[in-house]
């Protein structure tokens, strides 16, 4: 290559390299105001009390107490459907091949990019009006379910067909049964994955917000059972922002212990993800 | 023999709950469709086809609110790419591992951050900034840089991934020539970063269609066609989460035949999207 067009290629890598560097360095900056910014607004309402209180004056005071036991009662729900479902579905994906799986899997995939509004649309009018849910934790749990369904089974499949394929050979050679097999033998092994998908679905459950608006409601008052409205702290956030005049901090504070929850229930997700990679030898 | 009752058993469990899962989006489109057809009848098509959403005053014409979804969706994949693409290179491509794997793992944080706290940090931090150029700031640019805020780690991720599945040894050889990583990419990298794009875009489109918490919180929710980036507009998403709290009668109606477009153009990009993506992936985001 002539001198000239290798410093030319240089200068231009040299150009590249530094615009790369500076949007990825805009990205990461913009995350970092996000962070402090709410940390800031938050700080003068961050207390321990914020966890056990009754929230007072709209929410501009006092604690989230009903906020986090309606968030616990619709993940529960959710959780109580989603679970043995994805479990089950992504079980038939990871043993089916052909026509029919690939059909499972694109609705799914269809599915998880579905606009939240409309999936709450779509509890409103069955679980709430159909099934007579009405605003409920359980309508909310249910409508919720359909959002996290699919992320669960598809990370619960990939988990699934990481387990190498001489354990079920090796299984049934030796004369266990198909359903011994899936239970004893690769469930356990995959358990940490499953793990993970699980964890990434808690996350997705906890940050949505527009499915719930019309199914779980909007209000403050402690849930007294499954049957009751309850908002849940994504919502809790939306109304302090949107309907309450100087509901900032109360927001921020509430943002605060949603993220500290999600960064907790992800961290879990992760280091059942890298646990599970050191134990297996690939 | 139990054996074989047992695993006709678990075959039947399994596969019925497959179809389940796999069902649920046929039952919503179906459930959707069923209940917008009725704003064919009251309001009716010819005024679903109008130019002004004002449901108060009996115009329900979707336009200005299909415009609005649209042009906030195209400013947000276009930052959301080009910061997407920057990051995902940079992770994925010439940083070195050890800060990759830092970085990496802020951008999966980052991409679990739900869509209300960033409306929220755009709503209190953003819109007052914007606001001293085009008050009050609640515009087309908030929504749109807000949102790209939201989707670019989910670019970003997709990128990265793609990058990561070029082999190592394929990495070495180029290194071992000398050629710049640059060079490296336009010679091994280009169908990855690309693929990886695609991917990445798609769902950054189909989720900055659908958003509704961003868009409430910084779009100023005013339905008409905004002239400029510093206008306020109103989304599909938007006009049902505001208005279904009161909505009966032919605006319920009109309100569901806008979940139905909104349905049905996300569910068209993202079959399009398997459709010219061919191999399906899993993305953890």
């Amino acid at each position: 290559m002539p001198e000239h067009r290798l410093i030319h290629w240089r200068w231009r890598s040299t150009l590249a390299n530094a615009t790369v560097f500076a949007l990825t360095a805009v990205v990461v900056a913009i995350l970092a105001w996000l962070v402090i910014d709410l940390l800031r607004s938050a700080w003068p309402r961050l207390s321990w009390n914020l966890l056990t209180e009754d929230p007072r004056r709209a929410g501009r005071a006092g604690g989230l107490a009903p906020i986090l036991v309606a968030t616990a009662g619709v993940l529960t729900v959710c959780l109580a459907v989603v679970v043995p479902l994805g479990l089950a579905t992504a079980i038939a994906l990871a043993e089916a091949r052909g026509r029919w799986a690939n059909m499972v899997r694109a609705s799914l995939d269809v599915l998880a990019g579905a606009p939240s509004i409309v999936v709450g649309l779509f509890g409103l009018l069955i679980f709430g009006d159909a099934l007579g849910l009405g605003y409920s934790l359980a309508s909310g749990g249910l409508t919720l379910a359909m959002m996290v369904l699919p992320v669960v089974v598809r990370l619960g499949e990939a988990a699934l067909r990481a387990v190498p394929a001489e354990l079920p050979a090796t299984a049934a050679a030796l004369g266990l049964s198909r359903t011994s097999c899936w239970l004893r033998l690769i469930i356990p092994t995959a358990l940490p994955g499953l793990l993970a998908a699980l964890a990434l679905g808690v996350g997705r459950a906890l940050a949505e917000t527009a499915a719930l608006l019309f199914t779980a409601g909007a209000s403050e008052r402690m849930p007294e059972s499954l049957a009751d409205p309850g908002r849940v702290l994504a919502v809790h956030i939306y109304e302090l922002a949107m309907n309450v005049a100087g509901g900032e901090a109360s927001a921020a504070a509430s943002a605060v212990v949603l993220l500290a929850i999600l960064t907790a229930s992800q961290a879990l997700g992760l280091a059942a993800i890298a646990r599970s990679r050191r134990s297996r030898p690939s | 023999m139990f054996h074989r009752r047992a695993d006709a058993l678990f075959t039947v469990v399994t596969r019925t709950a497959g179809a389940v899962s796999g069902g649920v989006l046929l039952v919503l489109a179906a459930v959707i469709a069923w209940h917008a057809l009725a704003a064919l009848g009251d309001p009716g098509l010819s005024a679903l086809l109008g130019t002004r959403w004002q449901p108060s005053s009996g115009h329900y014409g979707v336009a200005p609110l299909v415009f609005g979804t649209l042009a906030v969706a195209a400013l947000t994949l276009l930052i959301a790419v080009v910061g997407g693409a920057a990051a995902g290179l940079a992770v994925g491509w010439l940083l070195p591992a050890r800060v990759a794997t830092g970085l990496r793992l802020l951008l999966l944080i980052a991409a679990g951050i739900p869509s209300v706290v960033w409306g929220l940090w755009g709503l209190t931090t953003l819109v007052p900034l914007i606001g001293r150029w085009a008050p009050p700031g609640t515009s087309w640019l908030s929504a749109s840089l807000v949102l790209a805020a939201l989707l670019l780690p989910t670019v970003a991720v997709s990128v990265d991934s793609s990058l990561r599945a070029v082999p190592a040894s394929a990495r070495q050889a180029v290194a071992a020539t000398g050629l710049s990583p640059w060079a490296g990419l336009a010679a091994i990298g280009l169908r990855p970063l690309r693929h990886g794009l695609v991917v990445g875009s798609t769902l950054a489109l189909a989720r900055a269609l659908g958003e509704t918490m961003v868009i409430l919180l910084v779009a100023g929710n005013v339905a008409q066609f905004p002239r400029g980036l510093g206008d306020p507009l109103r989304t599909l998403t938007g006009a049902i989460a505001l208005e279904m709290g009161y909505a009966s009668g032919a605006h319920l109606a009109a309100l569901f035949a806008l979940g139905a477009i909104a349905l049905a153009v996300v569910v068209a990009i993202l079959v399009l999207a398997q459709c010219l993506g061919g191999d399906r992936e899993v993305v953890l985001a």
